[in-house]
Parts: structure tokens; sequence; C-alpha cells
């Protein structure tokens, strides 16, 4: 397939700002206690490493308070080469995030497919984009609270050149919590009891080979990974503050430039890196 | 009329015909329909009977163009007439044929050899076709054979013509004898095809249910197509995980045409930009560079690339067609290859199934394994190193997982097919695909130690690893060959010369198949990585049931049984002949059991006495068995059949058990029983009936048992006044192991159903435990039959010299014809598990027959005994359940009913058996024993052979023995008939058939037992 390669190889970024509402609880749970000023800032740096270091170009969506989570853009979209999928997140105040979304993927000739259309909203289907792990070569979509088996029937059906297997996501509340690429056959898992379950799992269902770079903190698992077109493997993880006994094991990663970027604050609610990005290649290139 | 001199001349020239020359023939005239080219070539069998036959189908049709594989036609139609069931197309040409010849078929023979003439291409075709349409519908007749047979004049082969589709939508006719195997044809399409990188390929054809199934290139076509027609479809089977180690283009090309097919008919699914991708390299081998002039926005709508296809894919295509100028066909195809073995369901052959808990999934087996799919995600994968065994028992298939490194135990996981059949495919599918990627040669058959009914399958062919290594050695230049697109615009694209290198390149094939064939029987295969080569067990099946009980099955050693778990697989016999009256008939049975015999000689060596052997042998009787070939034969031939085979089958059957303790001295009389020497021809047994039986001619006793699946039919026959009843359980043998003790009669039919439906393929050899098994019987038992035998001998050795032809198995004639002299007391037979031969008396043969559920007893009720009770009695032989030392795995319900004998047939309602449909039930209708058989003075057993017929559902094993005693000869006809199926069948009406079918078949005889056992699918669980 044209669209197979080497996972990483990636050109733009969809990014959204943080809402005022930062951190507000959304459906009247407990309050968490977030700086959303600071929220704000590793927001910045975050930007300011993929735009200015990595060098991807940058599609920024403006915040909208009426949105707590918007932020978290991973969620309402799964990308893989010309085609986005619209995805039904598990909130039903989330759904309507997708709007501005669609605006700006229509701009970069995306080939935009509803979830929410397909399924009609009976379907039941549900999917969030940081229960996707994609790697280049398939997907794996973590059945979790948030995503089911329909909303991963739909994705499989969008994206059929791929195998689509499903995961349980054991040691986290998604899937991407507890692992993400970390090159085009790297994958970081958190070494957490749960995770191994999940990665055994995983091993199990592909038919294709992956390095496992294994971190000892949960939150180090979640990484950001870009080749940029200068063949450059960039890795932004989080910093040592936030995971002091995993820095060492992501120095061992060969020629990569590390770019350690702080979301402590996105931690707190759940998140983590890859939420805030929705990375494009919008450089097809089939032949 | 057949054969007039005009016409045999134009068959003559046109067989010489070498392939390039159809295939110019073709190119020449692209407007003539493919399919009519390919018929040239064969001779016109015209057979006016045949033309009278089938005015019905004589329908004035005006020729349908578009129904025509041609070029042009494919344009037109957007390629959709590629994947048109040929059958359609031929259905069209057919009809249009017809009215001209059934009129005039004397016609045919004068038409001068002009073979260019459409016209007459057509009629020859649809002659041939007619032929075939008969043959196919009176099975065998020999009708023709005679004007049929142009290649060969003087032989008395009949040939047919198979239409094989090619990958480019044409058609390839090829003649063939109506008896040739599988690999004959494929050579013949590789050879046509100038392949020869075949090992990837294979040919298919639609089953009765429509079901695609590869033709096994080991078996006879016409065995495995059964009642279809002779039509194949040239596909791949085995999709190279790397097309870019193919050594050849045209390799690549016809795998390039398969993945054209599986993507537009979705099969293979694709996203909209690969569809788009894919479609615009196929437009670019086909035609070339995009040519703004030429190819205009329209040119592209010929083409099918998607299963739907939008005009926005057609513009997609268009623009990366354009960008691919410069590229070569070859270098087009190895892109669309590069692409296409990327996409997640590439060469995973998909099957409809559910899990445990009912839950509707997929099955996917592919070059790596196993996968799972609940719609279209991957739930599960199953690795072939992960897999220990393979097995599949009735609608069920099973795999055995390796344990995990935390787990101590290996667990087996289960899955339902929609049906029987569907499993058995299912788990041909992976065996064959685990040989072929999996191992670096195949596994050998273990033959010495099993026998294995037709069933017993394995992949015979080269593994990708061979053929890789037999394609590093192909040294010639590239072969000229036309893609598709090279027909439709005439200009040639490809770099290579076109140069035709047939000559060479057959050559190279034909060398190649030698190797290949060669390869096929290598010995042992390495597994590559893992120690397990799988196995297949297919007769073994019964497992547990059969190898307790059956003590002598001799050969077979595959073991029925499970290990550890336990899945075990039980055979069903799968070799089903037909007993037909004629010698030819006889051949082909003999053809078809070829593979048993091969198996069964082989194991024949080892002796295996059963436990009833063993305590013949200890008897004095015993010592003096022998069969009295000689004398009786004819007489009984003439009433049977002429001819006498050995029929492995019932060897195979017993497959499962091999004991391997039994005394020596025993085996020798065993070996003779197991080779059985086929003579008398049973009439038919098999019955057209969807399911199997299985016959054993029995002296006078008809058993038929119906397992849920499953009907058995014996009858025996009595020849003259005697009777010898031998009889066999063959199939059932292997499951029913237990019954083996007791000669003759019975049956279970349980066993052998499932012997069908069951087989298991093991990643690791293990070979059986079943020897151990095998033993168990009752002392008792063993010792009844015994005296039984000595009984019924000695009457009528004169009377009926019994011909065997022993040819196939000398040790095995061998013993016989010592047997004869001696002739002594009877022979045990034991067809399958325990096929013992017990002269009897003449009329009772029934008293023998005992029932024992294959499926070890665990319950097993007595048989009722419903119209005469004496039989049991007399026979010494009550029915009796027999229990095995192994847990019992069917819960079996045993009623017998017994006839007094007469003479004549008795009349056996079904009505009268009852069924249950949530267990497994036997019946048993016996007629009552005439005689004391207990006393009798031991017959001499003449002869003895097991025949079995395979059709769609049923499956028919005729068992015949012959027995001489005090003068009088006895034929015993034992006749199984198995009938699976789903429930929908209805068993009873399947029953009552199988029993008038039989006595019409030989209505010199009685029916003296008819044995009823039925399994429903609740049953087959292991419990």
């Amino acid at each position: 397939m044209a669209s197979v390669c080497p996972y990483g190889a990636f050109t733009h970024a969809i990014v959204r700002g943080i809402p005022e509402s930062f951190g507000k609880p959304a459906e009247g749970g407990e309050a968490i206690e977030t700086d959303m000023a600071r929220a704000q800032r590793q927001f910045g740096v975050l930007m300011g490493a993929l735009r200015q270091k990595v060098g991807l170009q940058l599609m920024e969506i403006p915040a909208d308070a009426e949105f707590p989570e918007s932020w978290r853009i991973e969620d309402v979209a799964v990308i893989q080469g010309d085609t986005a999928l619209i995805t039904r997140p598990f909130k039903e105040q989330r759904r309507a995030e997708a709007e501005a979304l669609r605006q700006v993927l229509s701009e970069l000739n995306m080939n935009v497919v509803e979830m929410g259309v397909e399924e009609g909203g009976s379907g039941g289907a549900t999917l969030e984009g940081s229960d996707v792990l994609f790697t280049g070569k398939e997907f794996f979509v973590g059945i979790s609270k948030h995503t089911n088996h329909r909303g991963a029937e739909v994705l499989a059906d969008t994206f059929r050149d791929f195998a689509v297997s499903t995961v349980p996501v054991c040691g986290g509340s998604r899937l991407k919590n507890i692992c993400s690429m970390g090159g085009p056959e790297t994958i970081i898992f958190s070494n957490s009891e749960g995770a191994k379950k999940t990665l055994r799992m995983m091993e199990q269902l592909t038919d294709n080979h992956y390095d496992v770079l294994s971190v000892p903190e949960t939150v180090a698992a979640n990484c950001v990974y870009v080749r940029s077109p200068a063949k450059v493997d960039f890795l932004l993880h989080p910093t040592v503050d936030e995971c002091p006994d995993s820095i060492a094991v992501f120095q061992k990663l060969p020629d990569y430039t590390l770019l350690p970027t702080a979301c402590s604050e996105a931690s707190k609610l759940g998140g983590a890196l890859s939420s805030f990005c929705l990375l494009i290649n919008r450089k097809f290139n089939y032949f | 009329m057949t054969t007039e001199g005009g016409s045999e001349a134009e068959v003559k020239k046109e067989p010489e015909k070498s392939p390039e020359e159809q295939q110019e023939e073709q190119q020449s005239d692209p407007s003539e329909s493919a399919p009519n080219a390919g018929t040239e070539p064969q001779p016109a069998p015209d057979n006016q009977e045949n033309v009278e036959a089938e005015p019905a189908e004589a329908e004035p049709a005006s020729p349908d163009p578009t129904s025509t594989p041609s070029p042009s036609g494919q344009k037109k139609e957007k390629g959709i007439s590629r994947f048109l069931p040929p059958w359609l197309k031929r259905q069209k040409s057919h009809s249009q044929a017809e009215p001209k010849d059934s009129p005039a078929p004397s016609d045919t023979p004068t038409q001068p050899p002009t073979q260019e003439e459409p016209v007459k291409e057509e009629k020859e075709g649809d002659l041939e076709e007619e032929v075939q349409q008969q043959e196919e519908q009176k099975g065998e007749e020999q009708a023709d054979s005679a004007g049929v047979s142009p290649l060969k004049v003087g032989k008395k082969m009949k040939l047919v013509v198979c239409h094989v589709t090619l990958l480019d939508g044409s058609q390839f006719p090829c003649e063939v004898e109506k008896r040739a195997k599988g690999q004959y044809l494929f050579s013949k399409v590789c050879e046509h095809l100038n392949l020869l990188e075949k090992d990837y390929f294979g040919l298919s054809f639609k089953d009765n249910a429509d079901q695609k199934c590869w033709l096994d290139p080991t078996k006879e076509i016409k065995r495995q197509i059964r009642n279809s027609q002779w039509q194949f479809a040239f596909n791949v089977k085995f999709y190279p995980p790397d097309p870019s180690q193919l050594m050849e283009d045209i390799t690549r090309y016809l795998l390039c045409l398969q993945l054209r097919q599986d993507i537009s008919s979705g099969r293979l699914p694709c996203s909209f930009v690969t569809h788009a991708l894919l479609g615009s390299y196929t437009l670019q081998a086909e035609l070339g560079d995009h040519d703004p002039d030429e190819h205009r926005l329209d040119y592209i709508s010929d083409f099918q690339f998607a299963p739907t296809q939008t005009k926005e894919l057609e513009v997609k295509v268009a623009e990366l067609h354009k960008s691919h100028k410069g590229m070569t066909p070859a270098q087009a195809d190895i892109q669309f290859l590069e692409n296409a073995k990327k996409l997640s369901m590439y060469g995973v052959d998909l099957h409809h199934a559910k899990d445990s808990e009912g839950v509707d999934i997929m099955l996917g087996v592919c070059a790596n394994g196993l996968l799972i799919y609940k719609d279209r995600l991957r739930i599960n994968r199953f690795a072939w190193p992960k897999i220990l065994k393979i097995s599949y028992k009735r609608c069920n298939f099973y795999i055995k997982i390796r344990p995990g490194e935390a787990e101590q135990f290996e667990s087996t996981v289960g899955f339902k097919l929609p049906n029987h059949r569907a499993a058995k495919r299912v788990w041909k599918v992976c065996v064959e695909h685990h040989t072929f990627f999996r191992l670096t040669s195949p596994e050998q058959p273990a033959k010495s130690k099993f026998l294995t009914l037709g069933s017993k399958f394995r992949y015979s062919g080269r593994t990708q690893a061979q053929t890789r290594q037999a394609s590093a050695l192909i040294h010639r230049p590239p072969p000229y060959f036309q893609r598709t697109s090279s027909k439709r615009s005439s200009r040639s694209l490809d770099g290579a010369p076109a140069v035709s290198v047939s000559d060479h390149a057959h050559l190279l094939d034909s060398a190649h198949t030698l190797g290949a064939g060669d390869n096929g029987r290598d010995s042992a295969l390495e597994l590559s990585s893992d120690s397990k080569s799988p196995q297949v067990e297919e007769g073994a099946e019964p497992g547990e049931g059969a190898a307790s009980a059956v003590p002598a099955e001799p050969a077979l050693e595959r073991k029925l049984r499970v290990q550890g778990e336990n899945i075990y697989v039980r055979h069903s016999n799968l070799m089903l002949e037909d007993l037909d009256k004629t010698q030819e008939e006889v051949l082909k049975h003999q053809a078809s059991i070829s593979e048993l015999k091969r198996s069964f000689m082989e194991a024949a060596p080892e002796p295996r006495a059963n436990q009833w052997d063993k305590r013949l042998t200890g008897s004095p009787a015993t010592s003096l068995r022998q069969l009295a070939q000689g004398s009786l034969e004819e007489e009984l031939a003439s009433l049977f059949l002429s001819k006498a085979c050995f029929s492995v089958l019932a060897d195979a059957r017993s497959t499962a058990a091999s004991p391997p303790e039994s005394a020596l001295s025993a085996v020798s009389e065993k070996s003779p029983t197991r080779l059985e020497s086929a003579l008398s021809d049973s009439r038919d047994l098999s019955k057209s009936t969807e399911d199997e039986q299985s016959s054993g001619l029995n002296g006078q006793l008809e058993v038929v048992e119906v397992v849920e699946e499953t009907v058995v039919i014996e009858e025996v026959i009595k020849a003259a006044r005697s009777k010898n009843s031998i009889s066999e359980g063959p199939a059932a043998d292997a499951t029913a192991t237990e019954r083996a003790p007791e000669a003759k009669d019975e049956r279970s039919a349980s066993s052998d159903s499932e012997s069908e439906e069951e087989a298991e393929y093991h990643p690791q050899l293990s070979v059986s435990t079943d020897s151990a098994h095998l033993i168990r019987e009752d002392p008792e038992e063993e010792e009844q039959e015994v005296e039984l035998n000595r009984d019924t001998t000695p009457t009528n050795q004169e009377q009926h010299p019994i011909r065997e032809d022993v040819t196939a198995e000398p040790a095995s004639a061998a013993v016989q014809r010592e047997e004869q002299t001696v002739a002594q007391q009877h022979e045990e037979e034991e067809s399958g598990d325990k096929v013992l031969v017990i002269p009897d008396k003449a009329p009772n043969g029934h008293s023998h027959d005992r029932e024992t559920p294959p499926t070890l007893c665990t319950e097993e009720e007595e048989p009722c005994v419903v119209n005469g009770d004496t039989s049991h009695v007399d026979g010494e032989r009550a029915p009796q359940v027999i229990c095995c030392s192994e847990p019992p795995v069917v819960k079996t319900e045993m009623v017998t009913i017994s006839d007094t004998f007469a003479a004549q047939k008795t009349e056996i309602t079904t009505k009268e058996v009852p069924i249950v449909h949530t267990e497994t039930k036997t019946i048993t209708y016996e007629a009552a024993q005439q005689d004391g058989n207990g006393d009798g003075e031991p017959g001499v057993l003449m002869t003895a052979h097991t025949i079995t017929s395979e059709s769609l559902c049923t499956t028919t094993t005729t068992h015949i023995t012959k027995t001489l005693k005090g003068g009088l000869s006895e034929t015993r006809i034992e006749k199984r008939i198995v009938i699976t199926g789903d429930s929908d069948i209805d068993h009873d009406e399947a029953l009552a058939q199988a029993i008038k079918e039989a006595k019409e078949q030989h209505p010199d005889m009685s029916v003296t037992r008819v044995v009823v056992h039925k399994e429903t699918e609740l049953a087959d669980e292991d419990e």
C-alpha cells in the first residue's frame, strides 16, 4: 500500500490550545488541582518543539472554553495517510469538538470519514484516538472505557489496508497511557504488570516485529516520535522530573534527538504528550 | 455413434497441438470466445446416446457474446466476466451448440478438421460436455469409452474434458482420463501456462454446496469432484509473502492476476488509495505508458479495480497511471505486488466459524498461522509455532496451543464450523499452509504406521523452501507470455523477447514435476523451527475408543487417540468406493483406494494381532484357519463382481489401532483380512443418497447403522447356501475399536462416521500410543468368535471358488492362499478395526453381530430385539457392549432388532428405529439366526475384501467375505453407510433409501441385520 511507510514521517501537526476551562471537572467529578497557566506554558513548549526543533508545520485550532477537554485533540480523530476518521468519543459533550477540526482537515485535503455518520449514532460505537496505536504497519485498538468493539470495527472498516487488532487496556485508562511509538519499529511500553499483559497480547496478535522499549514509569510510556524530513529521529518525552528513572532508557536510543517536554498538568487529567497533537503526513508518496 | 473415421482423425490431430499452438490460435482470433478455442483440442466424443439423453438441455440459445471470456468481451464487461463462474459461461455455450448436435450427431465426425472454425469447435466442445455430463450422471459408463479415446485408441480409457478457468479469465480445456489424478490436470495446466514455479498454485472446484475446494493432486479427480462438473479454476493457493523472491516474471504476473481478482471481488479489502494505486499499476502493466491520445477517459472503465468502482477512483487511477511512465510491465507487476503484499488480508484464507461461545468469527489461515477475526477486527492469532495440533471432529475444528512461558498446560481452542465439510476444509487448508510455509519439506506420511483411509491427508507438494530452491535452478530465458493487455492491444509491452521457449520450458517443467513428485514422498520433514511436525490423523481418530477396542488394527498406527488433552479426531473412512459390476468399475475402486492400499501395504508388514487374533491363535481353531480362496470364487464372482480387489480400506479404517502385541501367528491371519480381495462386486452399495454408506456384505446380514450422521448398512449375502460372514468394522473400527473382537458384523456406525469426520494434524509426530489401547477386549467375546468361526467354515469350500486378486498386496495374498489350503475355519477379517470373519452358518451371520458403540460405550444400552430375539443368542455373540477402558466419548444407545432370517430379504422399517436425536443411538436389526453358529465347524475364509466409496455426504463401505464351510460357500456382504449431514437430513428416509437400494443391488441376498447408529451433535462433543 502506498500509504505504508515507516512510522514517524510526519509533516504536519494539528494542535488545539488550552481552554480557560482546563481542568474543570467535566461531569461533576472531583475537581483536580491543575495549574492552567502552567499547562499553557507546557503547551507552548510543546508547540515550539514541534515547530522549531522537529520542523513540523503546525496548525493550531483556537481553544474553546466550551470544551474543557478540547486540548486532547488526539481523541477526536485517527489519521492515517490521507484519511482522517472523526471518532465518536465516549463523552457525549466531546463529540462537538471535532467541528473545528473538520475545517482544518479539509484545508489539508484530507479524506474525512465520519464515524458518527456511518454508525448513525445507533451503533453505539465509541472510539477515542488515545486508544489507538498505529505502528505504521497495523493498528492496535485498546478496548477501554472510552473505546468499544464497535468503534474498533469502524476503524477497521475505514483503514482497510491494515490489520486492526483489539487488545485489552490494562494498567492505564487508555492504550496510549501505557505505550506509544518510539521509532519506526519501536514501541515504548510501560513496565507495569498491566501494561505487560497488554504487551503480551499485542505480541500475540502481530505479524510484525517490534522492539520494545520498556520504561519503569508509566508516564514515560507516552512519547511523541517524529522523523523529520531531514531524517533525524526526534523523541519528545516527559522530563526528568516526571520520570527520573526512564531518562536513561531513552538515552539508549541511538542517534535520537531527545526533547524533554513537560506535560505534568495534562498528566493530572489523564493526558499525555501525544494527547496534544494529531500528526499528519501530507506528503504522500506512492512510489 | 461415436468414433467415426472423420472425427477420430480430427481428434487425433488436435491433441497433438502444443499449448503454444493453442495459445496462438486463441490469440489469432481474439474474437472467438476463449472457451471455444479451448475446446478445440479435444476430441469429440460423439455419443449419440448422450445427445439423446439430454434433450432437455438442448435449448436453443443464441450465442451470447458477453458470456465468453474473450478479451473483447472482457473489456466490455470491465473484466467482470473473469469472475463469472466458469460453469455459467459454459452453460451458455453448451446450450447454443446443443441444438445442432442433437439432431444430427452423426455430423460431427464428418466435419473437416477445420479447427479454426468457431462453430464447429463449439460443437465439439458441446458434445464433450454432454459426454461429461452424462458420465457424471451415470457415474461410470463405459458406453462411450470406445469412441472417446481418440488419444489412445485401442485402450479403453475414458476421457473427460476438464474445463479450467485460468486467471486471465480464459478457458483451458484439457482432456484427461477419467480416472486421472489431480496432478495430471494440474501439470497440464501449468504446461499450458508455461509456468515453472507452480507450487504456489492449485486447481479449485466448487463442490455441490458451492464451496470452493482444492483439487488434491494425489487423488483421482473424479472422486473429488463427485457429482460436480469437470470445471476447475486455476488459482493461487499459497500467496508468497515476498513476491519479489519469485524467480520469474510469469509467476508474478499470474499472482497479479489472482490478486486483481481478489481485489475486485472484495476478498482482499483495500482502502481507496490502495485501490487507486494498484489499479494504476495494473494499467501500466497491461497498457503501458499512459497515452493521452489513445487513452481517453473511458479507457479505464474496462478495468475493474475495486468491488465498487467510482468515477473518482477511475480519475485517481488515471492520474497515478500517468506517473508510472517508463515502467515496464514486469516492473509494474512488481510494484503492484509490493503494495498488495502489505495488505493485511493478503493471502488470508477466511472461513466462517463460531467460537466456543457461539459468536460469529472468521478463521483466517495464512502463511504465518491462524488468525481469528471478529468482523474486521483481529482478535487473536496463533502463529504456527504456537500450534501443536490441528484437528477436526465433525463440525468442530480444534487447535492445541503450546503452553506459554507462564503456563504449564497446553490448551485447546475449538471452533464450530457450519458443517463437517467446512471443518475438514479449514483443517486441510491449515495442514497445507503449515507444511508449505513452515516446514522445509513435506511431512512424510507415516504410512507404515497407520493406514488412513482416504482422508489421511497431508500436503504432499513442495514446501515454499523447496520450491524456492527449485526455482533457483531455473535457467531459461524469460518465457514470453502475453499479459491481458497485450491481447487487447496487440502490442507487446514486455521487454522479453517474444520467442517461444516452450519446448525448453516444458522440459524443465517435466523435470520439475518429477522432482516434485519425489519430494512428496520424501521422508522426513524437518520442521523448521519447531519441533512440531504436524501430524495428520484422520483415520486414527477414533482414538480412544477405537484404540482400545480394536486390537487388531494392524497397520494403522496413527494414533487415533488424543494425547494429552485429547482431541481426537476420528477419521471417517474416507474412502468410499462404489462397487460396480464391471471390471472397470472395480478397477476404479481399486484406484481410488490405491492410497489406502499403499498405506496398507506398508503397514501390512507389521503384523498386528488383535486380541481376538491372539486369542484365536491360542485356540486350536485359529491355527487352522486359512482361507480357501481358490475354488469358490468364480461363482460368487458371477454374482457379484468378477474381480477381486483388495480393499485396503478396511485396514485403513482400522487404522487406529495397531496391535503390536498380537502374536505373530495371529498376524498372518490378520493380514489376509486386511487385504481383502475385493471380488465380489457387491453391487453398489453406494447410494447416491447423500450419505455415505459403507456396506459390508455379510452373508446375509445387512446392518444399517445410522449415526446421527451415519447410516451403516450391512448386507449379508449368502451365496448358495452357506454363509460365512465376515464383517468388518472398518471405518468404525478406528473409532469403534471396541467391536473388534467380535468379528463381524458389528460395525458401529458411529465410529465410522466419526472417522470420516475427524482428523488430526500434529505438528509433532506422536504416534501412537494406541497400540496399547488396542487390545482391550473382553476375552469372552473372543472366544465366542472363535467358536463361531469354527462352525461355519467347513461347509462349502467347494462350491465357490473365490478369486482374489491379490496383486495389490503380496503379503496378504500369500497369506490368503495359504489359508485356502488350510481351509479350516474362518478367517477373521478385520476391516478397519476388526473385521473378523467368522464363518458362521449361513443364515446366522447375524448372530455375530454385535454392536459396540464406537465410542466407547460409556453408556451402551443393549440392543432391543425387535423381531426375533434369537439371533443374539445363537450367535453366542449377543450384541454386547464392549467397554473400552478409555472414557467414552459419546453416549451410545444400541438397539438391536432381529428378524428371523429368511432367505429373503427381511423388510426393515426405518420407522421401527427409535431415533434419539440428542444422543448416539445404535439400532440393530437382525435376522434370526437359523443355524447354530457356535457349534459349526470352522469355515474357511475364501476371500474378504472391503470396498469403500464416498460421495458427497455418504460413505459406503462394503465388506465382502466369502467363506467356505462344509461345502457351502457363504458370502457375506456388509454395507456400512454413513450419512453425514446437518440436522436437516431426514435420517429415516435416508436409511430407508439405503436399505432399499441395498436390496435392489443384491436381490439374491437377504438382509439379516440392520444397525442404526445415530449420533447427534450433542453427542459428538467430547464429554
